[in-house]
């Protein structure tokens, strides 16, 4: 029989879950570019994982304290928006699109191979990053919690430490999109010729944003890994559309959107693929072996990202008449 | 000189802006864009070739032409949104050849377009606010503190909701400019680029597309720029439109410019005239060759009798 309350449970931990956050925060990240100012970005991977591994990186081989380790994960994500951005924020969007996608899938092999082993592990990652983190812990150690949501004190650690940071670059995003700034910004993605008659510098702006959304990104990447290893192969383009799964759901030009849809993204991820698994354990789904199980999870995102795009293109939050994805 | 538009009936033309016999590139007594040698060429086609062509301030000039005269891109270079391949200009006596279109805007020099481009999902009054000059809050690291510029929007809000109520969209401010008409969207695209107080107005056809009933409202706009001391370089192919506001005209054909002129003497220039009606336009096709007319007669023969088919 399917233990239900099992399953609940699971899926309620990702509520809070520094996942969650991670991708919040990304999202967030995505909303300042897609959203906000039109950027087509699919190399939010790239972002991320230039945060993780700048982390990890500046954490092991040059033995850093974690606030320059951060700092490290940070300026790598602004050289990456630079070196993006230079040759592409002149061109049509669609020119920003394809670099991006080609340049995250760069900087994933590049990390991969063997090359570089003894600094970014290759294939096999890096681990033991985390010493710094945890010595900033001011919980005392123990377990703490209710219900489902029960952990020792280094989780709860890294739920709030990601949490915050995704409380403090919703505020600053909500600060910035009600300034003139913001307005800026939002006239680009309507019509850069128009802005730029208006004597606007306007590759300027979408470089500021390029920037503050892959700085963004680099921070996700960083709380993506305080609960796991760094490891090359999960930073594919699949992550960027899970991302841009969340974006759509939440509402593209919106500011709680890509946090709200990322829970709720994640809260149904994982019941359903919880589900799924124990349906092929019972043999409710008799057509489907475990392996398959496994993968129906991406098709489901797959036509969640159709359905929404065809039915509420400005996802939940978003207001209808501002659509930002059809036009 | 003189210039100030006409409370009611035809507008006062302002007159004595030239030096000399009105001739291509002749000189003006005040001009504010003087430009020299433009050409612009896309592939094997020279889309300009302007040798000399002075603006004069504080009047409307009006630049016309038959489609495919380089107007527009004459238009674009002026305004620093096409590169020309040679060429050089002043603007208000400094030179602004070659620098980025946003720039020339800040120099005073605001243009709107030919295929109106309001922000659509940007409310009414943010398109405004987006027009105005040497905002604060628009550098990134001050838009997060508010205080910095809380005063200026203030201001600036005022100022745009001024201008709303004289070109009638006050009460369109909340909404997104995707739902205005084509003709608001012109009436806001003029006044969003009046939001940035520029000394010369550049209007890539006004007129185009909007009904008659605006028609007299967009010209009285166009017309009250000149009474508070701005200058109106515009694009038209409305002669009715041409000859009631302009106080200049320049024609274009073919990339050069072929006449300049006050609009009544200028449309009766043969040049013109040429350059909108080619230049046989007067003669009788009657005395070409018999060769040529039986070849003619034996196409129009075939032709009826595919239609008996």
């Amino acid at each position: 029989m399917i233990d239900w309350i099992l399953l609940l449970s699971n899926a309620a931990q990702e509520i809070i879950s520094p996942t969650t956050a991670a991708y919040a925060l990304a999202a967030l990240g995505l909303a300042i570019h897609f959203g906000f100012t039109g950027l087509l970005n699919f190399g939010q991977a790239g972002f991320m994982m230039l945060g993780a591994y700048g982390f990890a990186i500046a954490t092991l081989t040059f033995e850093w304290p974690v606030w320059a380790a951060m700092l490290t994960g940070v300026v790598a994500s602004i050289v990456f928006a630079l070196i993006l951005g230079i040759p592409t924020l002149r061109l049509r969007a669609d020119y920003l699109a394809i670099v991006t996608i080609a340049a995250a899938e760069i900087v994933r092999l590049l990390f991969t191979t063997n090359t570089f082993e003894p600094v970014t592990g290759s294939a096999n990652g890096l681990q033991g990053y985390k010493g710094g983190f945890e010595a900033l812990n001011p919980i005392p150690p123990g377990t703490y919690g209710f219900g489902p949501w029960v952990y020792n004190e280094y989780d709860w650690w890294v739920r709030i430490f990601g949490w915050s940071l995704v409380a403090i670059a919703a505020f600053v995003t909500w600060r910035l999109f009600k300034s003139p700034w913001g307005r800026v910004i939002k006239g680009i993605r309507e019509d850069e010729d128009a802005v730029r008659a208006l004597g606007k510098n306007v590759y300027f702006y979408k470089m500021q944003s390029l920037i503050l959304g892959g700085v963004f990104g680099a921070l996700a990447g960083m709380i993506f890994i305080l609960p796991r290893a760094v490891v090359p192969s999960n930073y594919q383009t699949s992550l960027t559309f899970f991302i841009y799964a969340i974006l759509l759901l939440g509402g593209a030009a919106t500011v709680f959107g890509p946090i709200i849809g990322s829970v709720i993204f994640w809260v149904l991820l994982s019941f359903f693929s919880g589900f799924v698994a124990r349906a092929v354990e019972v043999g409710w789904l008799p057509f489907l072996s475990n392996v398959q199980a496994g993968q129906l999870r991406f098709i489901l995102v797959g036509i969640a990202i159709m359905l929404i795009v065809i039915y509420r293109p400005q996802g939940i939050f978003g207001n209808k008449k501002e659509l930002a994805f059809v036009k | 000189m003189s210039s100030s538009a006409g409370a009611q009936g035809a507008p006062i033309k302002s007159t004595g802006l030239h030096i000399g016999e009105p001739a291509p590139g002749v000189k003006k007594v005040d001009p504010i864009i003087v430009a020299d040698n433009i050409t612009r060429t896309f592939g094997g086609l020279t889309a300009v070739q302007v040798e000399h062509l002075e603006i004069p301030r504080g009047a409307i000039t009006a630049l016309i032409g038959p489609n495919g005269a380089g107007k527009t891109t004459l238009f674009n270079l002026l305004t620093g949104f096409d590169k020309p391949d040679t060429g050089e200009w002043t603007f208000d006596g400094q030179g602004i050849s070659g620098i980025p279109a946003f720039k020339v805007a800040r120099k005073g020099q605001v243009r709107t377009f030919q295929l109106t481009k309001a922000l659509g999902l940007l409310t009414v009054l943010d398109n405004m606010k987006l027009g105005a000059k040497g905002q604060s809050g628009e550098s990134l690291a001050r838009a997060l503190f508010p205080w910095f510029w809380s005063k200026q929007e203030k201001q600036i809000e005022e100022r745009a909701i001024e201008l709303l109520t004289r070109f009638k969209l006050d009460a369109k401010k909340d909404d997104y400019a995707a739902s205005l008409s084509g003709g608001q969207r012109k009436l806001l695209e003029m006044a969003r680029a009046l939001m940035s107080e520029p000394s010369l107005v550049m209007l890539d056809e006004p007129m185009a597309g909007v009904n008659p009933a605006l028609t007299q409202s967009l010209l009285d706009h166009i017309l009250d720029l000149k009474t508070q001391g701005m200058t109106v370089l515009f694009v038209e192919h409305d002669m009715h439109m041409v000859r009631h506001i302009a106080d200049w005209v320049v024609v274009m054909a073919e990339g050069r410019v072929v006449a300049e002129g006050d609009p009544h003497e200028v449309m009766a220039n043969p040049a013109v005239i040429d350059a909108y009606l080619g230049s046989h336009h007067d003669e009788d096709l009657g005395n070409l060759d018999t060769g040529v007319m039986n070849a003619i007669k034996e196409l129009a023969d075939d032709d009826a009798d595919d239609d008996k088919r």
